[in-house]
């Protein structure tokens, strides 16, 4: 059974399909693998007893046309899912029961998909290290007391230590792009309205995405042609003609022209990322692709702008929870008094902080020098790409100025935890299309990763990219699975 | 630029989060740190830029406007931290 956990997507599809799996081996195996990992603590929620029901259910009349079939899959702990109990990592959400399911896990049940469990995550997916989660720490199966990154650090830790064979995970400012680098996965955080946002925990919906996060490029363009579809229930979510991104995706990037920005050559980045990207810039030209130095001006203002606009988006969204329709509700002397107690409680340290400072921006007085200037550098950031995309293809750059660092090593200094979404925040504020891939490791051992940014709903063309580089970098993850006993 | 405790004290009321002192300082801290990071923004000249507020390029679409879910009332009481099966129910407000 051991051997089914270590096969990709694409391959446990194309053996349910030829009936050399069942649905029912192939969930039992990453439940058992599952249940031998509780240390990892990527759970917050599982429905195995169900999953198991539901392969079974499968197995007696399976469904082989369907892109999904009987698939076992855990999903990151943001997406409403009927039935079951979704806390966003929060304790105002412990006790919340969604009596409807997020479109985009609705499409990957609609493709034949089981649901194993729900991942942890930041809370509220506000975090870079998964060390804000009300349920605790996720360790990273590269090693111990390693962050897996975040916030869907639940999700990646998950991948890379084969408890599920592909998830979903969402990308705020870097969300599902630094954990896979983090873990030595892919994560793919799609253009924005690509997606659909129903049903997804909104944390600041100018800029959230869900994307895929899978052990290699071809599992995440398969999961990403399932979840990437228009939605009249999100407002934001855009109508247009969608690849098959699997069957299209090509390793051929001859010709294509890739830009390098200089000003992600931030100071005190580690000499091994350095390394790395120079690595990468060689790999894009063996595989016939052309690389160009580009400028992105205004890449530094890119992080001060999102803690403006991120925190006021927050600060509103998060206004709904007030101990009167849903989650936790702690005692008050009146009604101002119990809101102000169950903020208070059920909220954590991150969670407020943030509510505080978009809570400030959007004060009166403040707008105007916060807010609205935020916005308009907002738009110098998109105008950078606008222009430098007239003459490119894609842009490469690393994923996150670091590995993995230590659990608790960054926790006491916001600032610093920031920082390592300063390569991923940029793609948000644009609403770009981004992928990570695992490209190589640091000196302890880590992986580092590579990002490929792509224009406006030209996924296609940055999977390709991801697919060609994958195949020169074979990359290997080196997981000891010293967890289990 | 400075936030002071009572600043943080306006901001929490606003936010409706209850601070004790202790957690105010350690917030006035932070926040201090943030936005020392933040103030970086006042390097660029803005005044003739646009606004961004949206990224995504399209227009709200039209729909007709009918009722697409009826009698949810259980489901949207189901999961109130108090009710009396008919009302969400919140501590008195009128003497």
């Amino acid at each position: 059974m051991s051997d089914i956990t270590k096969q990709s997507l694409t391959e446990l599809v194309e053996n349910i399909k030829n009936k050399k799996l069942s649905s029912t081996e192939v969930t039992k195996a990453f439940i058992d693998r599952s249940e031998k990992s509780e240390e990892l603590n990527a759970y917050i929620t599982n429905d195995f007893t169900s999953a198991v029901d539901k392969a079974k259910k499968f197995d007696q009349k399976p469904n082989l046309d369907l892109k999904l079939p009987g698939i076992p899959m855990a999903v990151k702990d943001l997406f409403c899912t009927k039935n079951i109990k979704t806390t966003a990592g929060s304790k105002i959400l412990n006790n919340f029961v969604p009596t409807y399911e997020s479109t985009v896990t609705e499409n990957i049940w609609n493709e034949g998909a089981i649901l194993l469990g729900k991942l942890n995550c930041d809370e509220f997916a506000m975090g870079s290290s998964n060390e804000t989660s009300f349920f605790g720490n996720v360790q990273n199966p590269i090693d111990k007391d390693l962050v897996p990154g975040g916030s869907s650090g639940g999700s990646a830790s998950a991948v890379a230590g084969q408890l599920t064979p592909i998830t979903i995970g969402t990308d705020t400012g870097g969300s599902i792009r630094q954990p896979a680098s983090f873990t030595g996965i892919v994560g793919l955080k799609p253009t924005y309205g690509s997606c659909s946002r129903y049903g997804i925990v909104a944390f600041a919906s100018s800029l959230d995405q869900a994307g895929p996060m899978g052990q290699n490029v071809k599992d995440c363009a398969l999961l990403h042609e399932v979840i990437s579809s228009y939605d009249p229930k999100d407002s934001t979510s855009i109508d247009f003609k969608r690849n098959h991104f699997s069957k299209e995706l090509t390793n051929n990037i001859k010709g294509k022209k890739i830009g390098i920005p200089k000003e992600y050559r931030v100071d005190g980045m580690p000499k091994e990322i350095e390394d790395l990207w120079q690595k990468g810039i060689q790999y894009i030209k063996d595989c016939g692709a052309e690389t160009i130095d580009i400028s992105l001006p205004n890449t530094s203002y890119a992080l001060p702008t999102y803690y403006i606009v991120a925190p006021a988006e927050a600060s509103s969204n998060l206004a709904r929870y007030d101990g009167v329709k849903y989650g936790f509700r702690a005692k008050g002397e009146n009604l101002i008094d119990m809101y102000e107690k169950t903020r208070s409680e059920g909220f954590g340290t991150e969670v407020q902080r943030r509510i505080m400072i978009g809570t400030y921006v959007l004060s009166s007085g403040y707008y105007d020098a916060y807010y609205l200037k935020a916005q308009k550098v907002r738009k110098l950031i998109k105008n950078d790409f606008d222009d430098v995309y007239k003459k490119i293809d894609a842009i490469l750059t690393p994923s996150a100025p670091s590995s993995a660092f230590k659990i608790g090593e960054k926790t006491n200094d916001p600032v610093s935890m920031y920082l390592n979404d300063i390569f991923t925040v940029p793609v948000n504020l644009a609403g770009l299309p981004a992928i990570s891939i695992p490209a190589g490791h640091d000196s302890n051992g880590y992986p580092l990763g590579l990002q490929i940014i792509g224009k406006a709903f030209d996924e296609q063309n940055i999977l390709n990219i991801a697919y060609a580089m994958e195949e020169k970098i074979n990359f290997k993850n080196k997981i000891t699975d010293w967890w289990i006993k | 630029m400075s936030i002071d405790l009572k600043t943080i004290k306006h901001i929490s009321k606003l936010a409706r989060i209850s601070v004790d002192e202790q957690r105010a300082e350690k917030l006035a801290g932070d926040l201090n740190s943030i936005f020392d990071f933040i103030e970086k923004l006042n390097e660029l000249k803005t005044d003739n830029v646009e606004p961004l507020t949206s990224v995504a390029e399209t227009t709200l679409k039209l729909r007709s406007d009918e009722v697409k879910s009826k009698n949810i009332r259980e489901q949207i009481i189901k999961n109130s931290p108090q009710d009396n099966e008919d009302y969400f129910v919140v501590p008195k407000v009128i003497e």
